[in-house]
C-alpha cells in the first residue's frame, strides 16, 4: 500500500508515496502551488484551476490537487505561462461577483484577496459582471453572502464529509450556479444544519461569516478541518 | 530643469485617497522638490492644465462630469495613476450597479426623503448636478490607465513610493505594498 515513488518538483528530487497528489507532495515539501478550492482534510475537486502545473511529457496543464504522483513524474510549478493563467483565473473570480474588499468583514483574512496580492493582480482586465445577489441572514449565528462566493465548494465538502450533515449543494449551471442549503431553503430553516459553523471556518472569502463582526474583523480558523481529519485518521 | 507637473482629481469616491496622499507627511517635501501640484482638490486651478506629467485620479467614473474630467486628464497627461479601490475596481460606488439609475434616484430622493412641513417635495434633483451614468465603473473602463494603486485607501507609503518612482521616470512595481481593501 505504501509504495514509494520519486518525483521531481522544479528540478528537485522528492520522495513521495503512491496515491498522494502533486499538491500534497508539494505542500509537504514546502513547495508553493497556489490553490483556493483545495483544503487539507477534504476531497479534492479541481474547481478553481489555480493549482495548474506543467508536467513533462503532458501537453496540457494538469491540476496539482487531483493529479496523483507516479514514479519519474517531473512537475514545473511556476512559469510565465502558468503565472499568466493564474492571474486570469483570479481576475475572472473578481469579475464574476461583487467582491468589495473595502466593506467586507473578511478583508485582511480572505484567501482570494491574499492570492490576488501575492500574484500581483493590480486590477481586473475583464468587465465586471455586477450581478444582483442576495444575502441570507436567516441563520441566527451565520451569514451567507452570495456576493463574495467563489463556488469553491469547500463548505459543501466540509458539511458532507466532516460533519456528515450535507446541508449545502450547488444549484444551477455556469454563471447562474448558486450555493444552496437544503434544496434552496433559507439557511435558518435548514433542519439538517447542526449550526456547527465548520463551513464558515472553511470558507476562503467573506461569503460565509459569523454575525456580529465589522469590516476586517472576521478571522477564520482554517485548520479546523485538517485537525479533525487527522485526529479521526489517528483513531 | 523645469519642475514636473502633478494633477490630482477626485471622481466618485470619498476623498479618503486624497487624505492618504496628505498622510505622506514630510514625504510631500521630496515630492514638491521635483514637481508642482497644478490641479486638484488641494489647489485652486479651475481647468486641468496642458502637459501634466502625472495624473493621480481617485474614485470611480460614475457621472457625466466624472467621465469628462477623466477624459480631459487623460488627454492632457503623460501618465495616469488610478488611485485607490474605487478607481481600480469600482468598489463601493459600484454597489449600485445592479439597480437601474431611475429606481436608485427615486429610492433616495423620493421614497427616502423626509418631508419638512411647509416645504414642497423636491423629487430627484436635475439642476446643477451631473447626470449619473448607467453604472459606476473603474477608471480603466473609461480611459487608458498606466498605473493601478489599489487600497481603501492605499497606504501613504505606497502612494509616496509610486509618486517617487514616476517622478524619477521609473515604472513602479508595488510588490508587497499591493493591497485591496
Amino acid at each position: 500500500m505504501t509504495e514509494k515513488v520519486k518525483i521531481r518538483i522544479d528540478g528537485e528530487v522528492i520522495a513521495a508515496t503512491a496515491g498522494q497528489t502533486i499538491l500534497e507532495v508539494a505542500r509537504a515539501n514546502s513547495k508553493y502551488i497556489p490553490a483556493l478550492c483545495y483544503m487539507e482534510g477534504l476531497s479534492a475537486v479541481g474547481a478553481c484551476r489555480l493549482c495548474m502545473v506543467e508536467v513533462s511529457g503532458v501537453a496540457r496543464l494538469l491540476p496539482a490537487c487531483t493529479t496523483p504522483v507516479q514514479e519519474g513524474l517531473a512537475v514545473n510549478t511556476s512559469s510565465p505561462q502558468l503565472e499568466s493563467y493564474r492571474k486570469i483565473a483570479l481576475e475572472l473570480l473578481f469579475a464574476e461577483r461583487n467582491h468589495v474588499c473595502a466593506v467586507c468583514v473578511a478583508s485582511g483574512h480572505c484567501e482570494l484577496q491574499t492570492l490576488a496580492q501575492d500574484h500581483g493582480v493590480t486590477y481586473v482586465r475583464y468587465p465586471y459582471n455586477y450581478p444582483r445577489l442576495t444575502v441570507d441572514t436567516t441563520h441566527p449565528r451565520f451569514v451567507l453572502d452570495h456576493n463574495r462566493c467563489v463556488l469553491c465548494s469547500r463548505c459543501v465538502r466540509t458539511c458532507a464529509e466532516i460533519e456528515g450533515a450535507h446541508v449545502w449543494d450547488m444549484a444551477g449551471r455556469g454563471i447562474q450556479t448558486r450555493l444552496v442549503s437544503e434544496l434552496k431553503r433559507p439557511w435558518g430553516e435548514a433542519t439538517t444544519c447542526t449550526s456547527c459553523g465548520k463551513c464558515v471556518q472553511a470558507c476562503p472569502t467573506g461569503a460565509m461569516t459569523e454575525k456580529g463582526w465589522g469590516v476586517e474583523e472576521m478571522t477564520k480558523q482554517r485548520t479546523v478541518v485538517s485537525r479533525l481529519t487527522s485526529m479521526r485518521e489517528g483513531q | 530643469m523645469d519642475k514636473l507637473k502633478i494633477g490630482t482629481c477626485w471622481l466618485d469616491g470619498c476623498s479618503g485617497c486624497h487624505m492618504s496622499l496628505l498622510d505622506i507627511d514630510e514625504g510631500i517635501v521630496a515630492v514638491l522638490e521635483k514637481a508642482d501640484i497644478v490641479f486638484g482638490p488641494l489647489v485652486d486651478a479651475q481647468e486641468w492644465p496642458e502637459d501634466v506629467d502625472v495624473a493621480v485620479i481617485e474614485g470611480a467614473v460614475s457621472s457625466e462630469d466624472d467621465l469628462k474630467l477623466a477624459q480631459t486628464a487623460r488627454a492632457r497627461s503623460k501618465v495616469v495613476v488610478a488611485l485607490g479601490d474605487c478607481a481600480v475596481t469600482g468598489n463601493v460606488p459600484s454597489m449600485r450597479n445592479g439597480i437601474p439609475v431611475r429606481k436608485l434616484l427615486e429610492r433616495v430622493y423620493v421614497e427616502g426623503a423626509t418631508e419638512r412641513p411647509g416645504s414642497e417635495r423636491q423629487g430627484v434633483p436635475t439642476d446643477g448636478v451631473p447626470a449619473l451614468l448607467k453604472q459606476a465603473e473603474p477608471l480603466h473602463s473609461a480611459i487608458k490607465v498606466d498605473v493601478h494603486v489599489p487600497g481603501c485607501p492605499p497606504k501613504p507609503g505606497a502612494i509616496l513610493y509610486v509618486l517617487g518612482e514616476l517622478l524619477e521616470g521609473r515604472e513602479p512595481d508595488l510588490g508587497s505594498k499591493l493591497r485591496f481593501g
